[in-house]
């Protein structure tokens, strides 16, 4: 019982946080936005992209992206929610939680969840605005874009966590914005097609493909058209199981980094 | 979810679409390839003669004529079998024609002549052969069938021929290289396309004169490649579909007004279009991208590609029973 009272409050205490904080809704919906109205308009192919799946004709360069911003707006949400632990940890009420005698992965996933249930908000709120702009997936996607958008959620978030372990200063947030955050984003399918950057370099897109934000985009793109995409549903789940194991365990205070940094 | 959506999809399938196939000529593999309606993919490709562009069906769907331009005929298909039947005199270079609502006579743009020639195909005969501007191309016949237009590339001319005396009694000035001409459904005005001039001119069939012009612009498309060529009345009079060939897009022009309401991005170099026998779907043959993008006609959208032969460019229905 009491592992749900928990869990309540944390989400509630994310719910709190996200209405309160109202900038922090523009600012999570602003640079997507950003990238959607300004620089796939600079990019605009108003030609046509050839047809990869799950497109069935030829589709204009802000359709393509979209599955991108949305992975973006999930990363960014992630992060943010994961790293706020690194100064929640040292005064905020996580402080108290941790110091709970519910386990610590209970407490951590119940964070995570109220972390990605914020992401697909956002995430919706901007499919909102995309459809106004004009790209509409169809109905079922906005459906069957909800799992994929939660286990989005739950792998990045988790990624978060396993760095927010390691990190002792909120400081540190603009190296992870330079090794994690822009790596991933621009070393996936969010704003070209793999085989695009196969022309360029093979390696490269064999780094993009086994990068797990590529297999959640994937994952998304396949879902806004209501088609299942296994394979990178299974390789974000996978990397979602290996995030959270070491996440568990830095935050572990008998064995993991915690209690090293003493 | 899936099996919701796929109940919808096949209850949709099943109310909306009707039997029928889209015959499509490939230009550069000298072939027809054939797409089924309802499945919306190739079922059959046949061999054709050298260039195969215009295409049409006789009335009653028994047999299919072919322009084939380097053959320099116009050959007779059998759709049942895709076995070539004969061919008919054609005069050189047959790009485009039209079939005259008596089923029986063909006119026929020769691009290399400047003439348009009459062929009855029952007897197989040339009729007449009548002189237009040089290069002729666009093709149409008036509903009662009294007048015929063609066009001509490069005399940027609309020729008016009086079917029953096979002589022209009016030439009109359209922008350059017009290619394509299509009558309103009354039969009252005749919309003109041209290819360069990037416009395409409407005319009042009473007297010739000019009703007004259609100009487009795509966001982001440069204009020298918006090139009308292709046009489709809607089921309803109201709207008119214009393939603008290498910008890519279709474009859903008003037909009172003339002004445009919206562009559907389709493949590279769309050429013509053709109806699915319930006019809910549009065809269009993408000549670059070497395929045909199928547009939903209700929600005017882009729903699938499918890939013909190289270099697509005429389309022609029929309809199957099953």
């Amino acid at each position: 019982m009491s592992w749900f009272i928990a869990l309540r409050a944390i989400l509630h205490r994310e719910a709190l946080r996200f209405v309160g904080q109202r900038g922090r809704l523009v600012a999570a919906l602003v640079r997507p936005l950003v990238w959607l109205f300004i620089f796939a308009a600079g990019f605009r192919a108003a030609l046509g992209l050839s047809i990869t799946p799950p497109y069935q004709t030829y589709i204009t360069y802000e359709t393509y992206i979209i599955p991108g911003l949305l992975g973006m707006i999930c990363l960014f949400n992630g992060m943010q929610s994961s790293l706020s632990l690194v100064y929640d940890r040292e005064m905020g009420s996580m402080r108290l939680l941790l110091t709970s005698p519910l386990p610590r992965w209970w407490l951590l996933m119940a964070k995570l969840l109220a972390g990605t249930l914020v992401s697909i908000l956002q995430c919706m709120i901007f499919l909102g605005i995309a459809a106004i702009w004009g790209i509409r997936p169809p109905v079922v996607g906005y459906f069957a874009v909800l799992p994929a958008l939660l286990v989005t959620g739950l792998m990045l978030g988790a990624l978060g966590l396993m760095l927010s372990s390691v990190i002792r200063q909120l400081e540190n947030f603009a190296g992870v914005m330079n090794f994690v955050i822009f790596p991933m984003f621009f070393m996936s399918s969010a704003l070209y097609p793999l085989w695009k950057m196969r022309e360029v370099s093979p390696l490269l897109a064999d780094l993009c493909a086994v990068n797990p934000f590529t297999q959640a985009v994937e994952m998304i793109r396949f879902a806004l058209y209501g088609q299942p995409n296994l394979p990178a549903l299974g390789w974000t789940l996978l990397a979602l199981v290996a995030f959270a194991g070491v996440a568990v365990w830095g935050y572990d205070p008998a064995r993991g980094v915690q209690s090293r940094k003493g | 979810m899936r099996r919701i959506s796929a109940l919808a999809f096949t209850l949709l399938a099943s109310t909306a679409m009707a039997d029928g196939q889209i015959w499509v000529t490939n230009e550069k593999d000298d072939t027809v390839s054939v797409i089924d309606v309802d499945t919306l993919e190739v079922v059959q490709t046949y061999p054709t003669g050298e260039r195969p562009r215009g295409v049409t069906f006789s009335h009653d769907y028994s047999r299919l004529y072919i322009c084939a331009s380097d053959s320099d005929t116009v050959q007779v298909m059998d759709p049942n079998t895709g076995e070539i039947l004969r061919d008919l005199p054609s005069g050189e270079d047959p790009e485009q024609f039209i079939l005259h609502p008596d089923n029986r006579h063909l006119y026929i743009a020769n691009e290399d002549d400047a003439v348009t020639t009459v062929v009855d195909t029952e007897n197989r005969r040339v009729v007449a052969q009548i002189n237009v501007g040089i290069e002729p191309e666009g093709m149409a016949v008036s509903p009662d069938g009294k007048i015929v237009i063609t066009t001509s590339e490069t005399t940027n001319m609309a020729h008016w021929i009086d079917t029953s005396t096979h002589e022209l009694f009016a030439n009109t000035l359209v922008g350059a290289r017009p290619r394509h001409a299509e009558f309103t459904e009354d039969g009252t005005k005749v919309w003109v396309s041209s290819e360069i001039g990037g416009t395409i001119t409407v005319f009042n069939v009473a007297d010739q004169s000019e009703l007004g012009k259609v100009r487009f612009a795509i966001q982001g498309v440069n204009d020298d490649l918006i090139q009308p060529v292709g046009m489709k009345f809607s089921p309803d009079q109201t709207k008119v579909y214009v393939a603008l060939g290498p910008s890519n897009h279709v474009a859903v022009v008003n037909a009172e007004t003339l002004e445009v309401e919206k562009y559907i991005l389709v493949g590279r170099r769309v050429w013509h279009m053709a109806y699915s026998p319930d006019q809910t779907q549009l065809f269009t043959t993408n000549g670059v991208s070497g395929d045909v993008t199928v547009i939903d006609v209700a929600r005017e959208e882009a729903i699938k590609s499918i890939k013909v032969g190289r270099f697509p460019w005429g389309a022609a229905m029929r309809p199957t029973s099953n």
